[in-house]
């Protein structure tokens, strides 16, 4: 049930990183005057990629930053916002916002939270979206957001038709909440009548506002929420008030200024004891405190999830420091004794409600923080370790050919030498494993992101879907790993919120309601395919149409299935009705296309209406790991791709079959195969010549099958692809080159090409 | 004193004519000396046999495994048409980097380093030969020998030479 999520924090943190860095670049190169539209889409998709990814892992306060930028990027890229100087130097400085969370989730630094507010706010003036609240001042985003579910209150009510009682906490100082509530005044002015039932008398204090009119309790929560501290809000309709109004007040006498919820105050009053979280300490710390068994013990244990979590220092820190002002009033409140007989009353109902947050925050501990070390990794250039696997393969070479040389010297009087040569083999060999090791990848370790992935979005879209997996140890190169997890991610995404239905909708259908996703990974004709499946609705042709021609895109009713869905992957295209949080952007299949394209693959697309789609990506196998078996012709050694073969055979006389006058076929059982002499093929001199003296290997390559006829079977390896093309060109019926233990180069076979052959026009037995 | 010296005494072909001169690699082929641009050179081995590749012209011999770069070889006696064709111990194999490719020349031996000045080469004149006169930059002389100036990156990225995809593609 529980996926640990952490060890996928690191390559998140990697490619956030990544991907700030790119939009930097692009932003900095990026002309003012006439932006590029490739350039805007390309940081448009770094924004989204970020948002995307911190979305997945929980990293709430970076989602939400990026989601601003995004929605500001999203109408420059589509030309309703005009590019300006002061955009970009807010885009850059939401950048380096980023890159602080990012640094502070790292655990090396410190989360500002004034600063993400004051960006989110400069983008949203930027934007000049309506839609966002009109409450320009204060900083409002609470500083780590992952707690600020823990924070929402009870009294979330119905709407009601008579008003509300708002209760809030205002942040900053004097200046910004003067300014702060003018806004809020004006915005709730528009909506209804409003009157200070209850101003505060210093800052931090709670105020109280009576608000009369039709707008509804979390309308009003989101207004607030830009002036007031997020956990401090309380909106209650007018007749519940009094039911609340003694305890949300009582409350907020206790606690003191920041009426965070206990978790964060926990940080700030725990902060200066040793990190070692001691049951003891904990309470040692309430000792001084004038009335000690007042404070109440539920508090203290559902504050406990936060802070008897082995924390890492660094995030009592990161949390505790950019609140500095704040503590000061929580460590006030401690002292305050007239709050204190509120406590006992005031402070049961909050942590009861508290409750299911906080055992949540259990179940994922942590998430915000990475401990720095324990996962450590260096990023290395591909081209430093492609040259150390081939130093390395050369070390193995000499060390074959000292052993070589080794054979004739006497082992009785050499016997130390032979002693040493047996152990640099065996070193030479480890060496190896572990060099190789670095590149080579199960798919498994993409594959294992996307649980949780679906998990979450289909939970967040209301669908029910099961996740299949197969082909998961398929291997493939690190370079491939890191770079198709984006993609992949994108098309899962998209198969979930376009493909899937909703399960009443599945259920209309006659379907299962639970809908299946499919991954799966596997090796063909020299390829990597990993194909994404489900079994949704199908992609509707006629809608891909009209939205194409909306769009200006040359199309015509002829097209083909394929040339119609490949238009989805064109930039920002998007059959979806509306925007939601997954998707319907139009971003991500365009990244699809690019990301995989640039890694030399292809995506293809096969959808039956009703039934399901498919997408299948290819992408080449440079330096892919292949079993392969190794066959003799020859003097040469060749490499039959495993997965082609199906058995091999002596030929006994009686299965060989001629067709006019040449023996041509073999007859495998009740089945008549042709057979592919490849001696014939290559031209290979010394080869047996006779059937009935080699081994005939049956193949199966895209559904047929025939017989390679070659000398003897040498063995099974694992074998690195190398290129036959980087410095040659390509041959027919060979699909790259390997090198052998020894050193040599051995060709890996095409076995498409070749079983292909065996249909058309043998090179006229020569 | 000692500055002004110093570069006429490490190239003194250069500084003593005052002409613009060119380091080659010279080597063999059966009676014939040949020069190519040293800078094209990347190293120089000795002979192993390499992997044949099926349907190959006959002069490429096949590839070899550089250090986990796979490599193809050019038998240039047979191209050219000069020489025993004979793998010996001393058949020295010139590995060339061109045009971001890496490919590997067999010889006869690999007489020196020489340097050239451009009035050192002479045009060569059309000829019949083996090797398309396009290939060759000029006739150069060094005393009693006569070095065949090659243009090695072209006569190797040729269509002729079969190395390349749109050269194969274009000469069939």
């Amino acid at each position: 049930m529980s996926i640990d999520m952490s060890q996928f924090y690191q390559v998140f943190f990697e490619e956030t990183a990544e991907h700030l860095a790119t939009m930097e670049n692009l932003l900095l190169t990026l002309d003012i005057a006439a932006p590029d539209a490739e350039q805007l889409n390309a940081i448009f998709r770094a924004a989204h990629s970020i948002k995307g990814s911190a979305g997945t892992f929980g990293f709430t306060d970076l989602a939400e930053v990026t989601h601003i930028l995004e929605n500001l990027l999203d109408g420059v890229r589509k030309g309703e916002l005009a590019l300006r100087e002061d955009m970009i130097d807010a885009f850059l400085d939401a950048g380096d916002v980023l890159k602080g969370m990012l640094a502070a989730h790292r655990g090396e630094g410190e989360t500002d939270a004034a600063q993400a507010a004051a960006i989110c706010q400069r983008l949203r003036q930027l934007t000049g979206d309506d839609a966002a609240p009109p409450a320009p001042a204060a900083a409002s985003v609470p500083p780590v957001p992952r707690r600020a579910p823990a924070a929402t209150p009870p009294s979330v009510a119905a709407p009601d038709e008579s008003g509300h009682d708002l209760f809030f906490v205002l942040d900053g100082d004097a200046a910004t909440t003067a300014a702060a509530l003018d806004n809020l005044n004006a915005a709730l002015a528009a909506l209804g009548r409003t009157s200070v039932v209850a101003a505060a008398a210093a800052p931090g204090q709670p105020w109280h506002l009576r608000f009369r009119g039709a707008t509804d309790a979390e309308t009003l929560r989101g207004m607030l929420e830009f002036v007031a501290r997020n956990d401090s809000i309380r909106v209650v309709p007018l007749g519940q008030a009094t039911a609340f109004e003694d305890a949300p007040d009582g409350a907020y006498g206790f606690f003191g200024t920041p009426p965070a919820p206990a978790e964060e105050e926990a940080y700030g009053f725990f902060e200066p004891l040793p990190a070692s979280p001691a049951e003891e300490e904990a309470y040692g710390f309430f000792a001084p405190l004038p009335d000690a068994s007042a404070v109440p013990a539920p508090v203290v244990q559902e504050e406990a999830y936060g802070f008897f979590e082995p924390l890492p220092p660094v995030e009592a820190a990161a949390a505790s420091a950019p609140n500095a002002d704040a503590q000061d009033g929580a460590y006030g409140f401690f002292v305050e004794p007239q709050s204190l007989p509120a406590v006992a009353s005031a402070a049961p109902p909050p942590p009861a409600a508290e409750k299911p947050p906080a055992a949540k925050e259990v179940m994922r501990p942590v998430p915000t923080v990475v401990k720095p070390g324990t996962d450590a990794s260096i990023r290395v250039g591909v081209d430093k370790v492609d040259q150390l696997i081939n130093l390395v393969g050369e070390l193995v070479i000499t060390q074959a050919m000292l052993a070589q040389s080794a054979t004739q010297i006497d082992p009785v009087e050499f016997e130390r030498l032979h002693n040493g040569l047996i152990q640099l083999e065996r070193n030479t060999r480890d060496l190896q494993e572990a060099v190789m090791s670095i590149r080579m990848m199960p798919i498994s370790v993409v594959f294992s992101r996307f649980p949780r992935v679906v998990r979450d979005i289909s939970q967040k879209l209301g669908k029910q879907v099961e996740l299949q997996l197969s082909g998961e140890n398929t291997e493939l190169d690190k370079g491939l790993i890191e770079r198709i997890a984006d993609p992949l991610t994108h098309l899962v995404r998209n198969s979930l919120d376009h493909g899937i239905e909703a399960p009443e909708e599945r259920a209309a259908k006659g379907k299962q309601p639970v809908g299946t996703i499919t991954l799966k990974a596997y090796h063909q004709s020299g390829n990597i395919v990993i194909e994404v499946g489900d079994d949704g609705a199908g992609l509707n042709r006629q809608k891909i149409l009209a939205k194409a021609r909306e769009r200006g895109l040359n199309v015509y009713d002829q097209m083909t299935d394929q040339e119609v869905f490949a238009l989805i992957f064109e930039a920002g295209f998007s059959t979806a009705d509306q925007i939601t949080e997954v998707s319907g952007r139009g971003v991500g299949m365009d990244v699809v296309k690019k990301n995989i394209a640039a890694m030399g693959g292809r995506v293809e697309i096969d959808s039956m209406p009703g039934i399901g789609t498919r997408m299948t990506v290819r992408l080449p196998l440079t330096l892919a790991i292949l079993d392969g078996m190794s066959v003799a012709v020859g003097a040469e050694t060749y490499i039959i791709p495993l997965g082609y073969v199906i058995e091999s055979l002596q030929a006994e006389r009686g299965m060989i079959k001629s067709v006019s006058g040449v023996e041509r076929l073999i007859q495998v059982r009740d089945e008549y195969l042709p057979v592919v002499p490849l001696h014939e093929i290559f031209r290979v001199p010394g080869a047996v010549a006779s059937f009935a003296d080699g081994i005939m290997i049956i193949l199966e390559a895209d559904g047929v099958k025939a017989a390679l006829f070659v000398d003897a079977m040498v063995g099974q390896h694992q074998v690195v692809i190398k290129s036959l093309e980087s410095n040659y060109r390509k041959v027919s019926g060979v699909s790259g080159a390997t090198i052998m233990g020894d050193g040599r180069v051995a060709l890996i076979l095409d076995v498409s090409t070749l079983v292909g052959m065996a249909r058309h026009a043998l090179p006229a037995a020569a | 004193m000692a500055q002004d010296f110093a570069p006429q005494s490490s190239r003194p072909a250069a500084g003593d004519e005052g002409g613009h001169a060119q380091e080659y690699l010279t080597f063999t082929l059966g009676p014939e000396e040949y020069a190519i641009d040293i800078l094209k050179v990347q190293e120089i081995r000795g002979y192993e046999p390499p992997t044949t590749i099926a349907n190959a012209p006959a002069f490429i011999k096949g590839v070899i495994n550089l250090r986990g770069i796979i490599v193809p070889i050019v038998d240039l006696r047979i191209k050219f048409g000069v020489g025993k064709i004979e793998y010996t111990p001393f058949t020295v194999v010139i590995i060339l980097s061109i045009g971001g490719r890496v490919v590997g020349i067999v010889v006869d031996g690999v007489s020196d380093v020489t340097s050239l000045r451009a009035e050192q080469i002479r045009p060569a004149p059309e000829f019949a030969s083996s090797v398309d006169t396009r290939y060759i930059n000029g006739l150069g002389t060094l005393g009693e020998r006569m070095l065949i100036v090659v243009d090695i990156e072209r006569l190797m990225l040729s269509a002729e030479m079969a190395l390349v995809d749109e050269a194969a593609e274009a000469a069939a």
